[in-house]
Formats: C-alpha cells, structure tokens, sequence
C-alpha cells in the first residue's frame, strides 16, 4: 500500500475538529497563552451544537471580556461593571424563551458586582452565569483581585496579599452554591484538552436546566493570566495546577436531582 | 380596561399608568416618597393580565441596570426612584444614554444632599437635565405639576424616549408624588409584539448580529459618536419643547416656575393681579429641552423674571441663559423640604419689582 | 491492524505562539518554530507530521482557533 500523504488526509470528509461557526473572523485582543479564548470556543461550539444563535443573548463584562461581543456571532450586550446579572434578569424575565447567559471575570463578578451576583443567584434566575477566575484584574494591569491567593503578588500587592491587611480570597461558587436558587454550580478549568472537555459538557448541562427554568446556573472557569502573572503561557498553566487548583479545587460543587 | 376618573395619588397615577400604556417592564427598590409606586404596582399583579414584568431589585443600581437590559431587548421598562437613590441610578442612566436606548425614569425629588430629608424638593435640577452621571449626554425631562400629568407623562415619556431612543425623566416632587386629584386614566393600551431591528432578541439568520454597547476605544469614532448624540438633542430642542404660559400677554414681570413650584406661582399670580402687579407666569413642561426661545421673546418686552424653586437656584441659570442680559432675572426658593407659600412669593415678587 | 493517521492545518498567521498546543500533544508531533510571522510570534507548526494520531487536543486547547484537525483510519 503506497504511504498515505498529509494531502490525503486534509479532506473535508477527514475533518475532526475546527473552530465553531459561530466564532467570527475577528483575531481576538487577548495576550498570547490566555485561557479567555478558549473559554469562549467552548461557549461557541456549545451554541452551535444547540442551535441557539436565534434564541441567545449574551451579556459581556467590564474587564478583558468587555469586547467579546466581537468574537462570538450572537446578540451581545455590554454592562456596566458587575451590572451583568441584573441585566441579565430583566431579558430573561421580558423574554423567557431566549437563553441567556453572563461572562464575567473576578473583579466583575466577585468584587463590584457581588450584590447583583449573590441576588441573581438567590432569586434564581433562569440564566448562566460565566465565571472566569485567574485571581487579578488584566485589563487595568494586574491588580489585586478578590480571588487573589495568599500571598500572590500584583501591582497592587507588591509584597503578596496580607490576609491581615487585605482579606481572603473569595470563594464565589461556593457562597452561591449556598443559595436555594443556584440548581448548578460547578469549577472547571480550560488549560487541558480534558478540561475543556469537562468545561463543554457543563456548558451542554446549563443549557439543558435553563431549559427546563431549573434556577440558576453558575459555572466558574479557574483561568490563567500570564500577562499579570508575569510568567509564559505554559508556565501560568502550571502554576495555576499547583497554586490555583489547591485553593479553587475543580469539580462540581452542587448538582440538581435528575428528573 | 375602559377610560377612567379615579382620585389617586400622583405616585399611584403613574404605577397605573404604566400598565394601561403597555409597558412591558418595572424594575424598582423602595425610597420614600415614592415608594407607592412600587407598591401599587406590585398589587396590581400586572404579569397576570398585561404580563407586565414588575420586580423588587436588590438596589436601585441593580434597578437601573435591569432597565438597561429590557431595554436592550427593545422593551418599553422603566424604573422610579427618589434623589438618593436616583444618584445611584446615575451609572446605569449614563450607559443607556450612551447606548442610545428608550426607558422611563420616574425622580418623585426630596430634599438633600445627602440623606437629606423626605418632604418635596426641586433640588435634583441640575443633574436632571445637565447629564447627572458622567460624559456628554442629556435625558429628555419632564416636569408634571399635577397627578394627572404624573399619569400623562408615562405614555409621553415612552413615546419620547423610543422616538429618539434616549432616556427619558419624570422629574416630579414629594408633594405631587404624595397628594391625591382626581385623574382621568387612559383605557389599557395591548403591549406592543413588534420586534425593533436594534434589539437584541437572538440572531436571526436575516441580519447581523445586534450589539448593544456604550464602548467604543477609538477616539475618532467616540467623538463622531458625541457629535451624533448633540444632533439629536438639537433635533429636541427643535420639536419637542413645551411650556404653558399665564397672563404673559400684557405681564410686566414673569414667574418662572415648573412643578409644585408652578401651582404655588399660580396662586400668587392671582393674589398679585388683585393688587394691580401686572404678573405672569411661564411653566416649563420640558426642563431638557427648556423653553429658551421663548423666554428670550418675553424678555424684550417685559421688566423682569423671577425664577421661583424648591432649591438654592438650579433653574434660574438656564433663566438667565434664555435671556441672555436682556432683562432682569432673579431667584426665590425654600430648600430641605420646605414649600414656599403664595404668600411668601408674591412678597418676594414686590421687592424683586422695587429692585 | 487498523491504524490512525491525523494531519494539522495551522494557520500561523493568527497564531500567537503561546506553546499551550505544543505541551499538550500527546506524541509531541507540534514545536514552535524559529521563524516568526508578521506580528513577531513564534507560529506552532508540526515538526513530526508523521506521528500526528488527529487526537484534536491542540485545537481544542488553543485560545485563538488557529488549528484545524484531520484524520483517516488506515490499514
């Protein structure tokens, strides 16, 4: 049998993977290495799969996120920082047939927007929450986030984060896992192909409880900035394993009774 | 719903009718004075005969930014709030500007700054019509003096705010939002199915995808943004001006007045016509945009205008802007709380006349 | 036996060099290459085309999309 050439394979009826349809032309604004992309293709190909571009409306935060309504085909709107779960309520509730859903990062969701976080959760809107988690505020130039490890440095804490002076790291999933409201709270992690495998299934899992207007759905992505963290892409995935994970351990928090 | 008399409070004469208008939307958080609206609301239970969504948020901040997302949606929502509370409003309000979308903003004004106090005040001017939150942006306001106008201006408001996709006020008071008239209520309008092209209410294959955003990180394209919006406050202050004139035709002094203020200065108009002062009053309807042209044309034939407002002087600035030197313009008001009597402004009237 | 042979398209315009695809393939078929593209990043590209097993994990890890993958059962 003649050797099969790399030409043989690259037909379409060979095709494994590609990117999402729905992901668009636009080269995406985030430093090389960032877990952000590839947070949103798992998003992508979960609206595709599903065919909800015709019923989705995604609500983007203040921070890195703030422009990705430009990389995902959908009907996007922008919030005021941490605002996006009250917008969120209020198109789901004057629309309840369109899936909706929130990305925001740690300083959105976990500092200026906990009140409309906590809220939403409790009242148990029909929506998904997107949480992004890699403990610093990127967009501003790594500062201090609310999920910032002990220890950790930014600009804003320059000797690592004095839990005396400056707090605990929060744990938001598992304070709205506390909520009657939340019907799903799970940790994933997008920086293996395992993990955005998980990550996607999750993703389909929230899709199928808004649905079935189970309550709210609340995924929290344990993410990487190598820019803040001043370190390689590769490296930021490793210490993230080994700092992040310890401390934001992967895996569901809370799980609704199948029907 | 057929057309009604009822007696009702001006907070209520609006809760009511926003349901007959067909709104789709309420988003509310409790302050006093006007937290019958809320209230009101809430037991009429609209989302079981309009669907009318009507929701307690956890702030006013929350509040204003779920008025934001309905009105994304193309929705006609609105939220109302009382001073302190319409400051923390300010950031949302400043975003639906800048995202060129149509919600109703009800300000039933107390006394502050600050805490302040709970009874009527005027002294939300500035930050009505100037912008209140920051960049370059005016809402369209409108100023009720009685609770049928409370109930009036709900459907004007939307109607407004949806022709020039801008968000519109109610700039009321404590004293109109608390006291009850009699009003005549409009018969229950259907709420609307049209889907607005701009909306984001998923992605249809038929068109592009819809983004609402107030960002724009090109300077160029920001200040082309700026340029547009002045366009379209220019285009108000074109049609959309409204004021309502008493015995200005032969007057030789003119109130100018707006609200609770404007009631007051009728009766002092009547108590200053007895005693042979040949007084007029102007009421301007639209704060933003504000009745200048017409001010300026009273200003050349008159002596003097007496600006008369619940604050330390918020409206006699754009008095005195109208005018433009032409004439002489001064300034009487009673602030935190305090309502000034006919009595008082016609005393203050005199002495303005004696100069 | 049947065998499993795979192929990647990397569109190194777009990539951004990050080396996230590089360490997660399994049979180390991706490197980053010493030249660079227009934006100065060192593009993924396969240095060992023949032991690529089309397992997608480069793509699916990849932030910016840049990598489409192929494969044929053969044998």
């Amino acid at each position: 049998m003649a050797e099969i050439t790399f030409n043989d394979i690259i037909k379409p009826e060979n095709l494994t993977y590609k990117k999402s349809k729905l992901m668009t032309d636009n080269v995406m604004h985030y430093c090389p290495g960032c877990g952000h992309g590839t947070a949103h293709q798992v998003l992508a190909e979960v609206l595709e799969e599903e065919n909800l571009q015709e019923r989705t409306v995604g609500i983007t935060p203040v921070g890195c996120s703030v422009l990705m309504y430009n990389y995902i085909d959908v009907d996007f709107q922008e919030a005021a920082h941490g605002r996006a779960p009250a917008l969120a309520t209020a198109v789901k509730r004057l629309m309840p047939d369109k899936f909706v859903f929130t990305y925001q990062g740690d300083g959105d969701l976990a500092a200026i927007g906990t009140a409309e976080t906590i809220h939403t959760c409790n009242r148990g809107e029909n929506i998904l929450i997107l949480f992004i988690n890699n403990g610093i505020y990127g967009m501003t130039g790594g500062q201090m986030a609310p999920t910032t490890l002990e220890g950790m440095k930014s600009s804003t804490s320059p000797y690592g984060r004095d839990i005396s002076m400056m707090g605990s790291p929060i744990k938001m999933a598992d304070i709205v896992a506390m909520l009657p409201g939340t019907c799903y709270v799970t940790r994933q992690s997008v920086n293996t192909a395992g993990g955005v495998r998980k990550l996607k299934k999750a993703i389909k899992k929230a899709v199928q409880y808004q649905n079935e207007k189970r309550g709210t759905c609340f995924i929290e992505v344990v993410s990487n900035c190598p820019s803040g963290w001043k370190m390689t892409p590769v490296e930021s995935n490793k210490w993230m394993e080994e700092n992040m994970f310890l401390f934001y351990p992967l895996g569901d928090i809370k799980v609704p009774a199948e029907k | 719903m057929e057309k009604e008399l009822r007696l009702m409070k001006g907070n209520e004469a609006i809760a009511e009718a926003a349901i007959r208008a067909g709104a789709d939307g309420y988003f509310g958080y409790p302050i006093t004075p006007q937290s019958e609206i809320l209230e009101y609301l809430m037991e009429a239970n609209p989302q079981t005969t309009t669907g009318m969504v009507v929701l307690q948020a956890e702030s006013e901040v929350a509040a204003i930014n779920m008025v934001y997302g309905g009105a994304a949606c193309g929705k006609k929502v609105m939220t109302s709030s009382s001073s302190p509370g319409i400051s923390l409003k300010q950031e949302g309000i400043t975003y639906i500007a800048g995202a060129e979308l149509p919600c109703l903003i009800v300000n039933v004004v107390r006394g502050g700054p600050g805490l302040g106090t709970i009874q009527p005040a005027q002294s939300d001017y500035f930050q009505a019509t100037k912008g209140g939150g920051h960049g370059d942006y005016h809402l369209l306001v409108l100023a009720p003096s009685s609770v049928q106008e409370m109930a009036d201006f709900v459907e004007l408001g939307f109607d407004l705010a949806f022709k020039y996709r801008n968000p519109v006020m109610i700039l009321s008071d404590g004293a109109i939002g608390q006291m009850m008239e009699k009003v005549w209520l409009k018969p229950q309008k259907k709420r609307s199915e049209e889907i607005l092209p701009w909306a984001t209410t998923g992605k249809p294959a038929s068109r592009p995808r819809n983004i609402i955003t107030s960002l724009d990180l090109d300077p160029e394209r920001q200040e082309k943004f700026n340029f547009k919006l002045i366009a379209k406050y220019r285009e108000m202050e074109e049609n959309e001006v409204r004021f309502e004139e008493f015995m200005t035709d032969d007057a030789e002094y003119i109130f100018v007045a707006y609200g609770t203020s404007a009631r007051l200065c009728q009766k002092a108009l009547q108590l200053a016509r007895a005693e042979g002062i040949k007084a007029g009053l102007l009421r301007p309807i639209t704060l933003f945009p504000y009745p200048k042209k017409r001010l300026n044309e009273l200003a050349d034939r008159v002596k003097g205008m007496l600006a008369v407002e619940m604050s330390a002087g918020q409206m006699v600035e754009d008095v005195m802007l109208s005018v433009n030197g032409k004439t002489r313009v001064s300034h009487y008001g009673r602030m935190g709380g305090m309502i000034p009597t006919p009595d008082e402004v016609l005393e203050n009237m005199k002495s303005f006349i004696k100069g | 036996m049947a065998k499993i042979k795979g192929a990647v398209v990397i569109d190194q315009e777009r990539c951004k060099g990050c080396e996230v695809c590089v360490v997660t393939c399994p049979p180390q078929t991706l490197a980053l290459a010493a030249d660079v593209n227009s934006k100065g990043y060192h593009f993924s590209y396969a240095a060992n085309p023949e032991t690529c097993i089309g397992c997608s994990n480069c793509a699916v890890v990849c932030p910016d999309g840049v990598i489409t993958v192929y494969k044929v059962k053969i044998g």
